[in-house]
């Protein structure tokens, strides 16, 4: 009787995670089937689409590699996510800890203030700061990206470092000072070795958000050879009206998935920076 | 603090002020660069006639929101945004509930599920999007093809119709389902998250002293979990509506705002009318209509967060 309960509670436990699991990533199956189908089957209305009904082909793949910009992405993409970093943690790391550790007063409201930069999204942002970067004559140039994409990174990875400071005990840094170390010192080389995994985190995230990054790209660079990957696949594999279906769909799995698997490790805590940050 | 002062003496105290201030500075100079200015910027714009053309700013006062709001495109716009945002959050809110309670079970392999139902937030939004875009294709849709397939479609008397195709991204009200399901899709692995958070955070114990008084399932479920989780669902929620109430990626990459601007919405009209269109002004001013919405949005995150140390 019980035996037969489980079984059915099973069942439908394994049928809610199968349906679930289907619609999120079909559209990447639809990706890979596409990538390695000929023209002609993949063409063919009356042929099932779900399925190789010719052999494969890596045409699609070679097509992308060699002739079109792709790689060409795939370095502006990790150069622009490589400068994002480096600015975000150059500026988010010392501000969260000064928050985290020296903040009163002023703490909090900083703290809001930083919140309430989600108020100030980049579809309200991208008119003026198009502005801006051909003022600073950087239209077309990936320095605007690198200057820019911190106004999404730098906001969201100081919430989330303070949150990673205030779990560490402050008297791990009051015996250090008491050691000999100056205040600064303790902070350098106490607490940061300790927050490593926080750290870690930001990079992470800042790398993957500047990566996803679409409206500020899409605005500002149209010159192919500048473009990153998650404007350059849709905008460039179209000629005319015709879309590449093979080498498109090839770029964006290329594309999404390495990035999707380092992401997931992390997900955990971009999730408890993000309800912590928006709540305490 | 206090204790800190009493061991190193007040001098360092200064110090750590100092030093504190100068540890900010890079922050707080950079935000209001780069996100105070342009917002003021994006205000001033809205009230000149600046163009791409002549970009001078040369205030005329509130006349491009009198010519913005008399625009039907306009007023398309921004009922899509709402529409948009509220059913897809709606749905994502009830989805993520079931996704997550059944993530709550123990069962093996669920590392792989996980990675598979994090994958629509994991990917870059556009790629993502653009695999939908090949699944509503006007003539090769894996969806129209089940519906031929079965025999839903494309022979006389037919349910869904004698034509072959269902032309997802053509008809404007399958466009617009288009659009919420692609939000949907993205969105959900972000909520489940949040909501596997709250789950988690109920005490197993209060759970099982109402299985022990003889409380059915469903009234442990009405009366125990939702209420308890009620200010994290809140949260999902809440920035679920932030997230496609601004978002452009998933209309530009899927319909362009088509078929004629029927689900056109204020992100990408924006777009339209201020970066293709050239009209600064008009621009500036579509986009802060999403302001007043953020803002009341906001304030009810603060309120919540004021009234929950829970989350």
């Amino acid at each position: 009787m019980t035996g037969a309960r489980t079984v059915v509670r099973r069942g439908g436990l394994y049928s809610i995670l199968s349906i679930f699991a289907i619609f999120s990533t079909f559209p990447f199956y639809w990706m890979v089937i596409a990538t390695f189908k000929r023209d002609h089957d993949l063409f063919s209305p009356t042929n099932n689409p779900f399925l190789f009904n010719e052999p494969p082909t890596m045409d699609h793949l070679r097509l992308l590699i060699f002739e079109t910009h792709f790689l060409t992405y795939l370095l502006n993409t990790f150069l622009v996510g490589i400068a994002v970093v480096a600015i975000t943690l150059a500026v988010a790391v010392p501000a969260a800890y000064s928050l985290a550790r020296w903040a009163r007063g002023w703490g909090e409201m900083f703290g809001i203030g930083i919140f309430l930069t989600y108020l100030v999204p980049p579809t309200i942002l991208f008119i003026p700061l198009s502005r801006f970067a051909s003022v600073l004559g950087l239209q077309e140039s990936l320095w605007s990206l690198i200057l820019i994409y911190p106004t999404f990174t730098i906001p969201f990875c100081t919430w989330l470092l303070m949150g990673f400071f205030k779990t560490i005990p402050r008297d791990i840094e009051e015996q250090a000072m008491i050691d000999g170390l100056s205040r600064l010192g303790a902070m350098v080389k106490v607490v940061l070795p300790l927050a490593v995994s926080g750290i870690l985190t930001i990079i992470v995230f800042a790398f993957t958000l500047s990566m996803h990054e679409f409206i500020y790209a899409l605005t500002f660079i149209s010159v192919s050879a500048h473009k990153t990957v998650s404007i350059g696949v849709p905008t460039e594999l179209v000629r005319g009206d015709v879309f590449q279906w093979g080498p498109l769909m090839a770029g964006a799995l290329l594309a999404s998935i390495p990035v999707a698997v380092v992401y997931t490790f992390f997900l955990d805590r971009f999730i408890a920076g993000f309800t912590m940050g928006a709540v305490k | 603090m206090r204790g800190e002062t009493s061991i190193t003496g007040s001098g360092i105290r200064d110090r750590a002020d100092l030093l504190a201030r100068f540890m900010i500075a890079p922050a707080v100079l950079y935000i209001t660069a780069m996100i105070g200015f342009p917002f003021i910027f994006a205000i001033l714009y809205s009230l000149s006639d600046a163009t791409t053309g002549d970009p001078s700013l040369h205030l005329i006062g509130f006349g491009n929101f009198r010519a913005v709001l008399a625009d039907p495109v306009f007023r398309i716009s921004l009922k899509n945004t709402f529409i948009f945002a509220f059913v897809s959050q709606t749905l994502v809110i009830v989805l993520s509930r079931i996704l997550a309670t059944a993530l709550m079970a123990e069962f093996r392999g669920k590392w792989i599920i996980r990675f598979l139902v994090m994958l629509p937030w994991t990917a870059p939004i556009s790629l993502g999007t653009i695999g939908w875009l090949w699944m509503f294709d006007s003539i090769f849709s894996p969806i129209d093809w089940i519906f031929r397939y079965t025999g839903l479609l494309g022979t006389p008397g037919a349910l869904l119709g004698p034509m072959q195709n269902l032309y997802w991204l053509g008809e404007p009200a399958l466009a617009m389902i288009s659009v919420i399901t692609v939000h949907i899709w993205r969105l959900l692995p972000l909520a489940t998250v949040i909501q596997l958070a709250g789950l988690s955070s109920i005490p197993r114990d209060l759970l099982e002293a109402a299985e022990v008084d003889g409380a059915r399932a469903w009234r442990r479920t009405l009366e125990i979990t939702i209420p308890l989780t009620l200010p994290i669902i809140s949260i999902a929620f809440l920035f679920g509506l932030v997230f496609t109430f601004t978002d452009m990626t998933v209309v530009y990459v899927l319909t362009r705002g088509g078929p004629i601007h029927m689900t056109q919405v204020l992100s990408t009209w924006t777009f339209f009318k201020g970066i293709e269109g050239g009209d600064l002004a008009q621009g500036a001013a579509v986009s802060l209509f999403m302001f007043p919405v953020l803002a009341g949005i906001a304030a009810l995150v603060l309120r919540l967060a004021r009234r929950s140390e829970v989350v």
